[in-house]
């Protein structure tokens, strides 16, 4: 039995390539007929890639044929445009230990694409699509990102401004629900900030707008209550968080207006999400006791931080994966019955392998 | 000539011509109690080399094996206070070797107390150095001498000074609470976090543990202090001015706090300067109970 995987992914392929391919989730019984003994699509919105065991080659063409939207042909040799990879045996074995512990993904170390990857194999697995071999290799795939997750820190930290917006909330607070937090502007930023807060447990959310039609109409929409803006001031005095988006040419909160602020509320800690341009907020605010300001820019550096620290546990993600490939490959051989471990097709002209990457 | 030392205990003989400290080892009780110190040693190193291999690697993550390492420690610890005060017939509180221990001890109790909230963050990864300092200090000074007069067991003093240490190790955690405080505020402050940010517990969270652990601390010292009085022996007025000072000390800071006076991160530092006065004063105690013969 031959292992292979063929696929393109964000790396080779542009978005509106992908999206021909794209149809190939139903493709299970073409890629039978095509001579798969057992096959597996994963499709998601950066990648679409076959997983396949076959005692006979199945050529990187026919695959792409089979996962083709709307009837659409290749003309044998039109294909060599198609940035198609593909890896066979151990090499294949290895790229989809990768993309499960999202080490291959646009985001590395996102964990969305374990689901999406156990999602691909119950539903070939329904269908009957998977047999031993495929069956093994996405258990310890599982395995393996399971792993990687819990030994490294590929998945630590935030890279989003609105997820580090909200993971530096519960570094402050702990849990959020018994946080009040006041939105200052309307604004489509803030809103999604705030969406993301109560998906965290907020329950206490105030929003305040000049105009306060625009500040009924948020609350209503995240499901907080609309204030005054003449009376935000004092709201600060209740509040754990501030989120400020408004169109303020001036700063609105100094360290004169907050610092009576401060003196009622000394051993409750202050978080202020400034992502306003110009900025709501003085800079020198975040030097009071007890206050942590964090503008966009600064969010964007913590995410920039998760995303460096992320890159920095790549080896050691490498490194628990190639362990598991090599006893993968010994184990499926003498669980199979075989003398020889599981090898790939002799390689062969294939116009369509445009990017298979070691 | 034997006569009744002012400071000695109550039915206690002095002899000048011996009172001094002999500088030797507690070789009947070797190897079986300072082994198991020695065990309980290697422990807590290897939860803090566990913990400097990860910090190395950048995957800091404390998990079960900390908690395990010093469970461990914890156990060893408790086998060698037991066996030696066996040995001794009282509370092993006879020497500031076993002062060091019983209060290595204590920090490592509070810490298996704490919660499950700091067992798993990095509060162990903070213990286990303080714990291997003072045990560590403790093997290699030669401060494990024998006093040349079997002392009487007297369980008030015993209390006292048992009572007194265990919250000593109580505002020992506190202070390594207010160390990772202040870590953690760091980075929030300047926006620049690192491995360690993930695994510390969140500021309030912090805050509440160091309030607690200041709370039991006090309680603890405060009983100490009162039972102090009643060992039938006469407290040295310097100690006693130290031990009130540091007292006070707390309770100022608990004052601050529940009035609201003091922010968060000056708790967590004076919880540091505290303990770093408290200690001073243990050992200002232990030196002077040695140099006067006995605790």
């Amino acid at each position: 039995m031959n292992l292979f995987c063929v696929g393109l992914s964000h790396h080779t392929a542009n978005v509106e390539t992908r999206e021909r391919f794209a149809g190939g989730v139903g493709a299970g019984p073409t890629l039978r007929q095509a001579g798969c003994a057992e096959a597996l699509v994963l499709a998601t919105c950066n990648r679409v890639e076959v997983y396949g065991a076959s005692e006979k080659r199945v050529s990187t063409d026919e695959i792409a044929q089979c996962l083709l939207q709307n009837n659409e042909v290749i003309v044998h040799g039109h294909s060599e445009a198609l940035p198609f990879y593909r890896y066979e045996a151990e090499k294949c074995v290895q790229h989809l230990f990768r993309v499960a512990s999202g080490l291959d993904s646009m985001v590395v170390g996102e964990t969305e694409i374990l689901g999406q990857t156990k999602k691909a194999y119950q539903s070939a697995r329904t269908s009957g699509a998977v047999g031993p071999c495929l069956h093994r290799l996405f258990q310890r795939a599982f395995r393996v990102a399971k792993q990687v997750r819990t030994h490294t820190e590929i998945t630590r930290g935030s890279v989003s401004v609105g997820s580090v917006a909200v993971d530096l909330a519960q570094k402050i607070f702990g849990e959020l629900g018994n946080c009040s937090v006041l939105v200052l502007g309307a604004g489509e930023a803030s809103e999604s900030t705030a969406r993301a807060l109560v998906s965290r447990g907020v329950i206490d959310l105030r929003v305040s707008n000049r105009s306060n039609d625009r500040a009924e109409e948020l609350a209503h929409r995240v499901g907080g209550r609309a204030t005054h803006f003449d009376q935000w001031t004092q709201e600060c005095r209740e509040i754990d968080i501030l989120i400020t988006s408004t169109s303020s040419e001036a700063a609105l909160l100094t360290p004169a207006n907050l610092g009576p602020i401060l003196d009622d509320r000394i051993d409750r800690p202050l978080f202020i999400i400034d992502i306003a341009v110009p900025r709501d907020v003085d800079p020198t605010v975040n030097e009071m006791e007890g206050v942590y300001l964090y503008d966009i820019d600064a969010l964007r550096s913590v995410a920039e931080q998760s995303l460096a620290l992320r890159r920095q546990q790549m080896a050691s993600a490498e490194a628990i994966i190639a362990e598991h490939v090599s006893d993968f490959i010994e184990k499926i051989s003498w669980e199979l019955g075989r003398t020889s471990p599981i090898m790939g097709h002799p390689p062969v002209a294939d116009g369509s392998l445009r990017a298979s990457r070691p | 000539m034997l006569y009744q030392h002012p400071g000695a205990f109550e039915g206690e003989t002095y002899c000048p011509q011996i009172a001094k400290p002999r500088a030797t080892s507690y070789s009947i009780f070797f190897p079986v109690d300072r082994v198991l110190l020695i065990i309980s040693t290697i422990c807590f190193l290897a939860a803090l080399v566990r913990t400097g291999f990860a910090l190395r690697t950048g995957v800091f993550r404390p998990g079960r094996f900390n908690f395990l390492a010093i469970g461990l420690g914890f156990i060893f610890q408790t086998a060698f206070l037991s066996v030696r005060g066996h040995a001794l017939g009282r509370c092993p509180l006879t020497n500031l070797f076993e002062v060091f221990v019983f209060l290595a001890w204590s920090v490592a109790l509070i810490y298996m107390l704490v919660g499950p909230t700091y067992r798993l963050s990095l509060m162990g990864a903070f213990t286990a150095p303080l714990v291997l300092l003072l045990q560590g200090f403790a093997l290699i000074a030669p401060i494990d001498v024998r006093h040349a007069i079997r002392v009487p067991p007297n369980p008030a003093l015993e209390f006292h000074a048992s009572v007194s240490l265990i919250a000593y190790g109580a505002f020992a955690l506190a202070c390594i609470a207010g160390v990772m405080y202040l870590v953690q505020e760091r980075q929030l402050k300047t926006h620049q976090l690192h491995s360690t940010f993930y695994h510390l517990p969140p500021l309030t969270d912090l805050f509440a543990a160091i309030t607690r652990l200041l709370w039991w601390g006090f309680i603890l010292y405060t009983i100490g202090i009162i039972s102090g009085f009643f060992t039938g022996r006469p407290l040295p007025r310097i100690q006693l001015v130290a031990a009130v000072g540091v007292w006070l000390l707390y309770a100022a800071i608990l004052q601050g706090r529940y009035l609201r006076r003091i922010a968060p991160r000056r708790v967590a530092a004076l919880c540091i300067i505290g303990f770093s006065a408290a200690l001073t004063l243990l050992w200002g105690i232990t030196f002077t109970a040695q140099t006067h013969s006995v605790p």
